[in-house]
């Protein structure tokens, strides 16, 4: 019979601000197989796990109940906790009385309290019948992907070969840079961009630990962290790689101008976006670095630039900022008007977002050392007569309506995910946001790693920013693949399904439905089993299963069943 | 001490009293205003657009005459300092400027004359803690509310008197004279200046506002130091009683006026009888002079 | 021959992230920190944008991995005294200021801080509130280990006179006679993750200069706000207590004044603001809210959604700078303006919080001289090159991270703590691999 210990969490106010914790720890002194008791202000601290620990000692405990937020916060913490005390961590179990109960019942302490105390009840009935599981060993292949050359992936490239380690790099393009290479000069230094990208790239070729392969593509991916085998295809050949963890660093596109009807979708010459511009700007561009109207070639005198061209537009479907624009645009406009000194240069805004070191002053110089006319306002409508732009706008300042005949105009439309992210994603299996962004795994810490082990992200895949950010997230998601490849082993949770062979019928429907590929019917037994290191626990096999043949290793049909008769209060 | 002085036109004419208040309270402490032998009006304004240099002929000749006769120009009225100040600054800072200014005037300013607030020098060269020794008369804890204006404080970077959101010149002053000086939030905001030519609802407001911040701070008096602030705030107390209803009228003195009766000098010349609110009625009540 | 070994001075969230990236990766660091415990400003804060986490819940799980890791020494209530030597071998000298506890014995009871008698005011609760003279920074502090304030503690400074959390240890922890430490590490790589503090309000003389008890910066707003903090969580005025009804934020506080010597934008407060401003609206259903700003600086995933949700939600924003605030009648008086409007504003505010300037945290100045590393013309690190190399000093060896190199959010300064240690991992494996 196992001895449980009760551990409850106040949360600060969290929990106890709803809940009355100390009836619940009393209420379930008494509850079968609960030999301790215990409530604490934060279980998660130190003092907290402290407790745990000395009571697993004091009290000869061999199962754990911490009642306290969201296992997604803290298992694992609570999981080490019992393991440093010597009790398999997989005899730990957390019931989350706050999101499920604190948080949504803010408003009846009575029934909340109650309800705690069934969830709590139900979760003793699962670690009553746990088994102690074992961690799986998994193989580690100590060499990494990059997926994307752009400026992201070229220092995670870097980062990860100065630590030793082989690295692939798949490129879609026939050169590497991304779309740093096509920029002209970046702010605040005007440095040029191909001259910074350059060393970069030389860096990246000469460095024996880094593969690159240009006009590539990944075709299929299959494995898991430590093990996965991907399949690259390079202009019609494919080749294997085996690696142990991957870096996305796919970068942005440009949100197309044919969907910015108001503003010409895209059909007039004279109204183009950020991105050709720069083109026009860069000394190796079409012009040879001069700014001239794409319709005669003539030097436009008046330009207009529109920021958030789409950002910020929540009924185009694009509520998020780009981030950039406001930076970008501000450059364009002191290059414009370096080479164009006594031509105008507005840009229409809603915001200066100004974000970054020395990114403030650098706007205030393009108003106030280049005479470029800030208006705040935003633009309703472009449209040509008599050859010029016409555009639209307005200046909340002066609370007037405003036009410009323009002869230039530049969209800073918003930035999207590079095309082929979302069939990249499937294939990785890593979650995409609403945006089409990849997902990272916690936006405040954990902003470079996705949810799947093994997969990290790096630069604009993951939402808008600019090169220092993109940098600096490439050699984050470096430190991630070194922290992994120094370990000696990778371990694998194993909360895994399990078949029970006299039940099963191969059927193959668990084959079909397992969006792991993890699932196989044996060649010579005819049975399905479980590939462990790709399951993730996902339970979809269980369903699909006719015979009931498959269970989740400690979800056990029983320990389910238990739990909801004490959550019936039976 | 001696200094060149620079009295300007409304000290000479609307606002004597100030001007007499203050030669006498400097020369009773050992300071010589002698006033500049051949000045003109200062223009009153230091233009708002930057290519109006024409508006700068004017004072720069004051300061070309000041440089013929000493190092020193002390001022009086807060707008002359404040327009003989930045005029100096620019004249020094920008040569192709003063050049274009010297073409007018048909001679070189050198940029030498160093320009003055009487405060300043009051401040700086007595200081305030040997003024309260020289007090003849304290003033009895008459409570009072320094009122500073804009032109004597900002631009801060070409002023630099004293801090622009936290004056304490006036105050320290004051205080040294015996005075109980109130806190009072508005003491630098704008009387509205010279909208009180063509706006003067505007003038009428703003001064008003000044007005109840002080009688709410608890002052008896206000205190300034600009001829035109206490023309906007004194004239149109009348007004202000018709037009807000339960505003007590306060009177609005020169701190000359203070300094000159608290180092016992009497005089007709200071120009009590002139305001509009009659000081005197609480100066007796006070005891003084 | 390198150490294999590294330092991170600077225990906030971003110096966290680098240790244990670095320890993970196989090497050991010792982590220095100059309060007594670990967690920086983060601990302070209440809830983080834009997802609302409970920030002592998503701190806490990193703070107590770095107190058990077996490869991070903590060395907290010290600094860096001198720095000699080259990458892959540093000589640092660190010095320990004297808890008069021995951490040896010291369990963590806390009971010498329930029996101590003398309360004086809490930097942590930043005024608001009182700690006692022997304290922990917070109940979850990593190391959870007290320390005796000398200049507040009645056995300093009136001879002896009290010893009471002596008489109640039950280990004999407390040492009276304790000395500060002085000893050397030998490291191979540093990371400077010094953080940064606020503008303090004094200089803010348009809005008070700190002298009114309504007027508040934002990390206070963030104690009232937090469960822990000195009202349990209840937004109350600091005069009398009293519930606001009529709260004003003020954006860009000192901020983007060249004038005043901060030329750069903070770049948090916009974010900050409109999470302070929806939590007060979520606590106080009655209340109104206001936000004078000049631009809305939300670039981050998800931050633009999220100040939309605080306009949504009834927060007033109005475009114009605030001038001047003064007390009248018991209220704060705010002079703003609106520019949609075109008019000026005034508010009789309960309560005012200024979203004042981040500065490099006090002693960027001194430290970075011992590191022979540059600071910027606002005193904050500079990186090598500002789009290429954001993490590194141009000092090789040592590396930045957090917002010791300029204004930034948890994200970045947490991405950033992992670059530095990717940067650090390379260069000790460099030495030791084939």
């Amino acid at each position: 019979m196992r001895r449980v210990g009760i551990f409850i969490c106040h949360c600060g106010r969290n929990i106890a601000g709803t809940i009355d914790v100390e009836r619940v720890r009393e209420a379930l002194r008494s509850y079968p197989g609960v030999v301790y008791s215990l409530d604490y202000l934060y279980m998660c601290s130190d003092p907290g796990q402290e407790l745990i620990k000395e009571a697993i000692a004091k009290r000869d405990l061999d199962g754990v109940v911490v009642a306290a937020c969201s296992p997604a916060m803290h298992e694992i913490t609570f999981r080490r906790t019992v393991a440093a005390a010597g009790l398999n961590p997989y005899l730990c179990e957390v019931a989350n009385i706050r999101e499920q109960c604190s948080w949504v019942h803010r408003a009846d302490i009575e029934r909340a309290t109650l309800k705690a105390t069934q969830m709590i009840e139900a979760i003793v009935e699962k670690v009553r019948h746990d088994e102690p599981l074992l961690p799986l060993a998994m193989p580690m292949v100590r060499r990494a992907l990059v997926i994307g050359g752009g400026i992201a992936g070229l220092q995670a490239a870097l980062d990860i070969a100065a630590a030793g380690y082989e690295v692939i790099l798949v490129e879609r393009e026939e050169r590497l840079g991304g779309r740093m290479a096509q920029l002209s000069a970046t702010y605040m230094n005007f440095d040029s961009t191909v001259d910074l990208l350059r060393e970069k790239i030389e860096r990246v070729t000469r460095n024996p630990h880094i593969t690159i392969l240009i006009r590539a593509q990944v075709e299929e991916l299959s494995g898991h962290l430590g093990d996965f085998k991907v399949k690259v295809r390079q202009q019609g050949n494919d080749e294997e790689y085996e690696v142990g963890a991957i870096v996305v660093a796919t970068g942005y596109d440009l949100y197309p101008m044919e969907r910015l009807r108001e503003y010409g979708g895209g059909r007039y010459p004279d109204l183009i976006d950020g991105l050709e511009f720069e083109r026009m700007l860069s000394p190796t561009g079409p012009t040879g670095g001069e700014v001239r109207r794409p319709s005669d070639g003539r030097v436009p005198q008046e330009v207009v630039f529109i920021q958030c061209a789409g950002s910020r537009d929540p009924e185009r479907g694009v509520s998020y900022c780009s981030k950039i624009c406001c930076m970008y645009t501000a450059k364009q406009a002191m290059i414009y008007k370096r080479q164009v000194p006594q031509g105008q240069a507005y840009i229409f805004y809603i915001d200066i977002r100004a974000l970054g070191k020395g990114y403030e002053e650098f706007t205030q110089r393009a108003m106030e050392e280049h005479q470029v006319l800030y208006l705040r306002g935003k633009v309703s409508k472009v449209f040509p007569q008599d050859g010029k732009m016409i555009v639209w706008g307005a200046d909340t300042l002066s609370g007037k309506r405003v036009e410009v005949a323009a002869d230039l105009v530049v969209l800073a439309t918003p930035m999207v995910a590079s095309a082929g992210t979302f069939e990249l994603a499937q294939k990785l299996r890593v979650a995409t946001d609403e945006h089409g962004f990849f997902s990272e795994a916690h936006p405040k810490l954990r902003p470079v790693e996705s949810l799947t082990a093994g997969v990290y992200l790096a630069g604009a895949c993951q939402a808008p920013k600019d090169i220092p950010e993109a940098v600096a997230q490439g050699s984050a998601a470096a430190a991630k693949v070194l922290s992994l490849f120094s370990q000696e082993k990778i371990t694998h949770d194993p909360i895994v399904a399990t078949v029970e062979s006299e039940l099963c019928a191969g059927c193959g429907l668990c084959v079909e439905v397992c969006p792991y590929a993890a699932r196989e019917i044996h060649p010579l037994t005819k049975i399905s089993v479980v590939k462990e290191v790709l399951c993730q626990g996902c339970g979809v096999c269980l369903v699909a299963c006719p015979n009931k043949a498959s269970h989740l290793l400690n979800f056990a049909p029983a320990q389910m069943m238990a739990m909801i008769e004490a959550l019936e209060g039976g | 001490m001696r200094y060149l002085y620079f009295p300007g036109c409304t000290l000479s004419t609307k606002a004597k009293g100030f001007a007499a208040s203050g030669e006498a309270s400097a020369r009773a402490l050992g300071i010589d205003l002698v006033e500049l032998s051949r000045w003109n009006c200062c223009g009153a304004t230091f233009p708002l657009a930057t290519d109006n240099l024409l508006a700068l002929v004017a004072p720069t000749r004051v300061l070309l005459n000041a440089e013929k006769e000493g190092d020193h120009l002390v001022a009086l009225c807060s707008i002359c300092y404040h327009v003989l100040k930045r005029t100096n600054m620019l004249l020094r800072e920008e040569g192709d400027k003063r050049e274009k200014i010297n073409l007018f005037l048909e001679e070189e300013y050198s940029g030498e004359v160093e320009v003055l607030h009487l405060l300043e020098l009051l401040r700086d060269e007595i200081g305030f803690e040997a003024l309260g020794e020289r007090v003849q008369k304290r003033l009895q804890g008459l409570r009072v509310a320094p009122y500073y204006g804009c032109l004597l404080l900002r631009p801060f970077q070409e002023i630099g008197l004293d801090d622009p959101e936290e004056p304490r010149i006036l105050d320290d002053l004051l205080a040294s004279l015996g005075c109980e000086v109130v806190e009072f939030p508005h003491k630098s905001e704008c009387c509205g200046s010279y909208l009180a030519m063509n706006t003067s609802e505007v003038t009428r407001e703003l001064s008003y506002a000044i007005l109840r911040s002080a009688l709410a701070s608890g002052a008896e008096a206000v205190v300034t130091s600009c001829p035109l602030c206490q023309f906007n705030l004194d004239y149109r107390q009348g007004e202000m009683a018709a037009h807000y209803p339960g505003f007590t009228q306060i009177p609005v003195l020169y701190f000359t006026q203070l300094l000159a009766i608290a180092l016992g000098i009497e005089s007709e010349a200071f120009g009590l009888a002139d305001h509009y609110v009659d000081p005197r009625l609480l100066l007796v009540r006070r005891g003084l002079p | 021959m390198s150490k294999r070994r590294a330092m991170v001075i600077g225990g906030g969230i971003s110096g966290i992230q680098a240790a244990l990236d670095i320890a993970n990766s196989g090497y050991e660091v010792v982590l220095v920190e100059r309060l007594p415990s670990i967690g920086g400003h983060m601990a302070q804060l209440s809830e983080t944008f834009p997802t609302l986490d409970c920030s002592q819940c998503i701190l806490t799980p990193r703070t107590v991995e770095v107190g058990h890791h077996e490869k991070i020494r903590l060395a907290t209530y010290s600094e860096v005294e001198e720095v000699r030597g080259d990458f892959g071998d540093f000589k640092v000298k660190v010095r320990r200021k004297p808890a008069y506890v021995d951490w040896e014995r010291c369990t963590g009871c806390g009971l010498c801080q329930e029996k101590c008698p003398w309360r004086v005011a809490s930097d942590f609760e930043r005024g608001l509130g009182k700690r006692k003279v022997i304290y922990t920074l917070s109940p979850q502090a990593v190391p959870n280990k007290p320390v005796i304030d000398r200049e507040h503690c009645v056995y300093f400074q009136k001879e002896s006179r009290c010893g009471a959390c002596a008489k109640f240890c039950p280990v004999e922890a407390i040492d009276f006679q304790q000395e500060e430490e002085v000893w050397e590490e030998e490291v191979g790589a540093i990371v400077v993750a010094t953080g940064y503090d606020l503008y303090p309000m004094e200089r803010l003389r348009e809005y008070g200069g700190g002298r009114y008890p309504n007027v508040i910066d934002s990390l206070q707003f963030e104690r009232l706000l937090s469960a822990s903090g000195p009202t349990g969580g209840e937004i109350r005025r600091p005069s009398d207590g009293a519930v606001p009804k009529e709260v004003v934020f003020v954006q860009c506080a000192g901020s983007r004044e060249p004038e005043r010597g901060v030329a750069y934008c903070s770049q948090i407060c916009c974010m900050y603001t409109a999470k302070q401003a929806l939590l007060y609206k979520h606590k106080v259903h009655d209340g109104q809210a206001y936000v004078f700003y000049i631009d809305i600086r939300a670039g981050g995933k998800g931050y633009e959604e999220f100040v939309q949700r605080a306009m949504e939600e009834g927060v007033l924003y109005l475009q114009g700078k605030v001038a001047k605030i003064f007390p009248q009648d018991g209220k704060a008086m705010v002079w703003g303006a609106d520019s949609l409007s075109g008019k000026r504003v005034e508010i009789a505010a309960d309560l005012v919080v200024l979203a004042t300037a981040i500065l490099p945290s006090q002693g960027t100045g001194d430290l970075r001289e011992k590191l022979g590393i540059k600071i910027d013309e606002s005193g904050f690190y500079e990186e090598a090159h500002p789009q290429l190399r954001p993490v590194e000093s141009g000092v090789p060896g040592i590396y930045l991270a957090g917002a010791g190199q300029g204004p930034k959010d948890i994200p970045e300064a947490v991405a950033q703590g992992s670059a530095a240690a990717a940067k650090v991992v390379a260069l000790l494996a460099r030495e030791v691999s084939p």
